[in-house]
């Protein structure tokens, strides 16, 4: 089945990419092929088979409550593009989070 | 000490030497420094190659040993690492231009490991962007050649640790598997390659692609130097929720029982009709036959199941991809575009600048395969596919110990033959999937050439199965013998081809 | 709480229906997925590592601790605890997220149906609880610019010392009918908290908020009408006013005949009113998914019940024992169980005293003194045996309750016991009949037309004498003495003149 542009421009957007136009028209027929291909598992009969998440069987995995190294402040910005206020400085946010 | 050339050696020769006192950590660092430099201008499989480091580190291992402290058996071995593990401090690109000069401020949990086995790590090596490919041509920073024909891929996505350790840069190497990325380079590039039971080896510090697919495992020239590195890395980790907690990890003390009386399945689906080269297919049923001949029992089976592995992987492994790299937005680390109006703006142009094309494909597939109103058709339905390939196989290591078939329908194809075309990457990976979704091992052992170039057979274990199928993977190793032509030749032999990988015949006049 | 809406010629009672959604962090030592410290108010990223900043190839372990404190909170509300329960990834790009996921629960929650008991004008309403969840904590974001909010800021700064702390989700059904109830719901919710110890439940830091849905329906309808959200209210007075004032907005928009939006808006405490918040320019779609890297929860019915009795005597069975064993009155019950560390305080302080006086004093004078002096009750001077110390001093006469005023006051600066303050203020009561009556005649004799009044019939006029006498003697008269000496100085009616 075929993906519409509109599809592919939704999905850009909430993946965040910023897709050129050419990228949209390639990347349309492009998943189109490979969704196609993908469908196959459509045709499995699967009444009452149970999704797999997780290829292990194991359950509770916890930790201790008890407190470990944290990185220094230095080691924590020593990625960030920019800084200030020893904070992660971003442009800005124009929308509320959910 | 006399130049010893590193991919005649296999890393159990190299620890007897090391041993014996016949050569040292320090001089044998250096030669693989040099190899590096002769050759990867050529190879391109490493991103950074961190000498200095690698010298003090070969360093120390002498002064233990000359100290008589007892050291095991990876000491002073030069390794590859492919460059998706954090290693502190150092550089770590997972391959792309996103994280270009991305520094992380913690090691691998398997970094670690390696570090307290006395290994010497020679650098980062190159491998296709977020581990997503099987050519390691979707490299942010250009692709890495096979050292037995530099005009063809090496495979991938770990396609440089291959390289590295088949064009003897280095002994051994460490790279991930998450569809089948060290089996299939460890094919192409004619060594072996092992993809541990999922759990097994921990994932902290792997920058994840698909987190329950994701395994990190090792690259050797030989079963039984893949073995001891596995042994290394193995076991238990409390920063892995994933991770097996009292497993195994014994899996060279059994190594030399032979295959005797064990129960082989040839699995009909990783023998389709059409689909794999007629020398593969050669290699891979000579192979079938030569266990059968060493004392294994091999008969037909069937796991209806594999025909949709790859469709289902294309659906899990993309879904957990997208959500994964979401965290490269240009906020924390990484590439950040400039003159942004505002923070969407910037996370938007960031990552259609800093992503190549095959990462924002599968970016889009799986964001895709999860929204709302596709779930369940899609990533629902790939999941309750996954179920299936798990009772196949449950059902499969009933009546047998181990199945078998090849590792990848080709031999190592030409640079830019597939890059236009990923549904023909993708079908690299088709007889390796199905093991990635159900979380078993499986070891890609060298099984000859066709036409010049290295073919895999594949061994699939149950998982923690590991010992089963390297046994039988040493069994077959060693009856077939090793083949060391063309590596060293054509690596070696630089002069005689161009950069740009021209002059196959020149390249075939030079094999004996 | 119903009212009528006329529409055009017809009216119609609506009900205002409200659900809360109540997020709570914990009170674990350490993060939900990591071993960094969980404590508030450290400097700006100093209680971060790989894990909780999402750095690349990091990965998350459950805090063991947060899922008891996510099961007794369950437990506490009458849920049942899931057998099979998995974390699911939320997935959403915010800054101050950092792995643009939040690992939360989706559809395999730990706590499923449940209920909380609320008294509501002495009527006890119960309000379904639909779930408990856990997720974690997202990172703050300072926003820089003109007025500080997120609007007209020219960039931002985010600090992750709170990202990945464990917060539990509580949400409860679509029960509640007013602010009142909300608000009732509310303290109620945050009481049962408390007494479990699972979080410190402060408003005002952050570590308790409100998200309310509310919408409104023609009685006797049973479907839900347009609903509009309210997020973050972080203090009680913001909620019981922002839920009045958003349904009473509904009710006229209803009654002009227009329509209601399903939107979410904000709440302007200064303003006093809520408004529209900017609408989303992308659709949030969640695309949540289990979450690969955490193993699933399996809760054994011995390990739940090994936590059932764990569980401390909840707030609703508190105030049942205290008014059975105090006779307090259902204010003051709930005045006092409301807060475990003053509960724990006035139950010292009444062994074996009277509950209606030491009442009194805990809610009275000793709140009072704390506000004076800015102590909250887990910094307050006066322990329990001082204050008893005190109250057994009043109560044996040996001083005023009057004075005693003066006494607590002074206990807060001085670490001296109350009969010492007594005598070094000189304070002590004076109950020597001999000693009163020469201040009681002198303030009869200044007084003759007072005396007159209440030989005439006038009894309350006794009290302005007994002030006089108590100013006389600063304070420290007995004032039951000298109420009998004042009468029988003063006489009856017909008494001496």
């Amino acid at each position: 089945m075929p993906i519409s542009r509109a599809d592919v421009q939704h999905v850009a957007r909430l993946a965040r990419l910023a897709l050129t136009d050419e990228e949209l028209d390639r990347f349309q027929s492009q998943l189109s092929v490979i969704l196609d291909e993908a469908e196959k598992v459509k045709r499995l009969p699967t009444e009452g088979v149970p999704p797999t998440s997780h290829p292990l069987p194991r359950v509770n995995v916890w930790r201790d409550d008890t407190v470990g190294e944290c990185l220094s402040l230095e080691e924590a910005l020593s990625t960030a593009p920019e800084v200030e206020q020893d904070r992660f400085m971003v442009p800005r946010i124009i929308e509320e989070g959910p | 000490m006399t130049t010893v050339p590193l991919s005649g050696l296999t890393a159990g020769e190299l620890a007897g030497m090391l041993a014996r006192g016949e050569t040292t950590a320090v001089e044998v660092t250096e030669h693989a420094i040099a190899r590096i430099r002769a050759t990867d201008d050529l190879l391109h499989a490493f991103l950074t190659v961190t000498d200095e480091q690698a010298l003090a580190d070969a360093g120390a291992v002498d002064e233990a040993r000359a100290a008589g402290e007892p050291l095991g058996p990876l000491a002073g071995m030069p390794l590859a690492l492919k460059d998706v593990l954090v290693t502190k401090g150092l550089r770590t690109t997972a391959g792309s231009r996103i994280l270009e000069e991305f520094r992380p401020p913690y090691d691998a949990t398997v970094v670690a490991r390696l570090r307290r086995a006395g290994v010497v790590v020679l650098g980062k090596t190159n491998m296709d962007e977020f581990a997503m490919g099987s050519s390691t041509e979707n490299s942010g920073f250009g692709p890495t050649r096979n050292p037995w024909d530099p005009t063809r891929v090496p495979g991938g996505s770990s396609g440089g640790s291959a390289a590295a350790v088949a064009a003897g840069q280095a002994v051994l190497g460490i790279g991930t598997d998450t569809g089948g990325s060290i089996r299939q380079p460890a094919s192409l590039c004619g060594i072996v390659g092992v993809k541990p039971t999922y759990g097994l080896v921990s994932r902290y510090g792997l920058i994840a692609f698909a987190s329950s697919l994701d395994q990190v495992g090792p690259f050797a020239r030989d079963v039984r130097g893949a073995a001891t590195l596995l042994e290394a890395v193995a076991g238990h980790d409390p920063l892995d929720s994933t991770s097996i907690p009292d497993a195994p990890t014994d899996v060279t003390s059994g190594l030399e029982r032979g295959v005797e009386g064990m129960r082989i399945g040839r699995v009909a689906e990783l023998f389709p009709s059409e689909g794999t080269e007629p020398g593969v297919l050669a290699r891979v049923n000579e192979g079938v036959d030569r266990l059968e001949r060493l004392g294994a029992r091999v008969e037909e089976c069937s796991l209806p199941s594999f025909e949709y592995a790859l469709s289902a992987y294309y659906l899990i492994a993309p879904a957990e991809a997208s959500s994964n790299l979401a965290r490269y937005d240009g906020v924390r680390w990484g590439l950040r575009a400039k003159d942004a109006t505002d923070v969407v703006d910037m996370m938007q142009r960031t990552r259609e600048t800093g992503f190549g094309a095959e990462v924002k494909r599968r970016i889009m597939l799986g964001t895709y395969a999860l929204s709302a109103g596709y779930y369940d058709a899609y990533y629902g339905q790939a999941q309750k596919v996954r179920t299936l390939v798990l009772r196949d196989l449950e059902r499969a290591f009933e009546r047998f110990d181990l199945l078998v078939g090849p590792t990848t329908p080709t031999v190592a194809f030409p640079l830019g033959a597939r890059v236009d075309d990923p549904l023909a990457m993708y079908l690299s990976d088709v007889f390796t999937v199905p093991v990635n979704l159900a979380g078993n091992a499986a070891v890609s052992v060298p099984a000859g050439l066709a036409e010049g170039l290295p073919v895999g057979l594949q061994l699939i274990a149950p998982a923690l199965g590991e010992a089963t199928m390297l046994r039988a993977a040493w069994a077959f190793e060693q009856d077939l013998g090793f083949d060391e032509r063309p590596r060293e030749i054509i690596v070696d032999d630089r002069a005689r081809i161009a950069p740009n990988g021209d002059s196959p015949d020149a390249v075939r006049e030079v094999r004996p | 709480m119903t009212s009528p809406v006329t529409e055009g010629t017809a009216t119609r009672h609506y009900e205002t229906v409200i659900g809360i959604e109540t997020h709570c962090e914990l009170a674990t030592a350490t993060k939900m997925f990591c071993a960094c410290p969980a404590t508030f108010g450290a400097g700006p990223n100093t209680q971060v590592c790989p894990v909780c900043l999402g750095e690349p190839g990091s990965l998350p372990v459950v805090n063991g601790r947060a899922i008891e404190f996510a099961t007794r909170i369950g437990l506490a509300l009458s849920c049942r605890i899931a057998e099979r329960s998995q974390f699911h990834r939320k997935n959403y790009f915010y800054p101050d997220m950092p792995k643009n996921y939040q690992i939360s629960q989706y559809d395999e929650p730990l706590c499923v149906g449940g209920h909380l008991d609320v008294e509501v004008d002495g009527e006890l309403r119960r309000i379904g609880i639909t779930r408990v969840h856990l997720e974690e904590d997202t990172g703050k974001s300072l926003h820089v610019g003109a007025t500080g909010r997120i609007h007209g800021a020219d960039y931002s700064l985010v600090d992750y010392n709170r990202a990945g702390i464990p917060l539990v989700e509580i949400v409860s059904e679509p029960d509640l009918r007013s602010a009142e109830e909300a608000r009732a719901y509310a303290e109620e919710l945050r009481a049962v908290l408390l007494a479990l110890g699972v979080s410190d439940a402060k408003l005002e830091e952050g570590s308790m908020r409100f998200d309310v849905n509310i919408s409104l329906r023609p009685v006797g309808h049973a479907e839900l009408g347009t609903k509009v959200e309210l997020k973050n209210l972080n203090s009680l007075r913001s909620l019981y006013r922002a839920v009045g004032f958003e349904a009473e907005r509904q009710r006229r928009v209803l009654a002009d005949g227009g329509h209601l939006v399903q939107e979410t808006r904000h709440w302007d405490e200064g303003h006093g009113r809520t408004e529209p918040m900017r609408s989303k320019e992308f659709a949030t779609d969640y695309r949540y998914f289990p979450e690969p890297d955490l193993v699933p929860v399996e809760a054994t019915a011995d390990w739940v019940d090994g936590i059932r009795v764990t569980l401390p005597e909840l707030p609703a069975e508190r105030r049942r024992r205290l008014a059975e064993t105090t006779g307090l009155g259902p204010k003051e019950v709930a005045w006092l169980v409301r807060d475990p560390e003053v509960l724990a305080y006035f139950e010292q302080v009444a062994t074996g005293r009277d509950p209606k006086v030491v009442a009194t004093w805990v809610m009275g004078e000793l709140q009072r003194n704390l506000r004076e002096f800015e102590r909250a009750m887990a910094d307050n001077p006066v322990g329990p045996e001082r204050l008893g110390e005190l109250l057994d001093l009043v109560a044996a006469g040996k001083v005023s309750a009057t004075a005693a005023k003066d006494v607590l006051a002074e206990m807060f600066t001085s670490e001296a016991g109350p009969a010492t303050i007594v005598e070094r203020k000189g304070l002590a009561q004076i109950s020597d009949t001999g000693a009163l009556e020469a201040a009681v005649a002198a303030v009869v004799a200044a007084n003759p037309d007072l005396a007159e009044k209440y030989r005439g019939g006038k009894q309350g006029v006794l009290g302005a004498l007994v002030g006089q006498v108590m100013r006389e003697t600063r304070g420290r008269a007995n004032p039951q003495l000298v109420s009998e000496l004042l009468r029988r100085a003063v006489g009856g009616p017909g008494g001496p003149s």
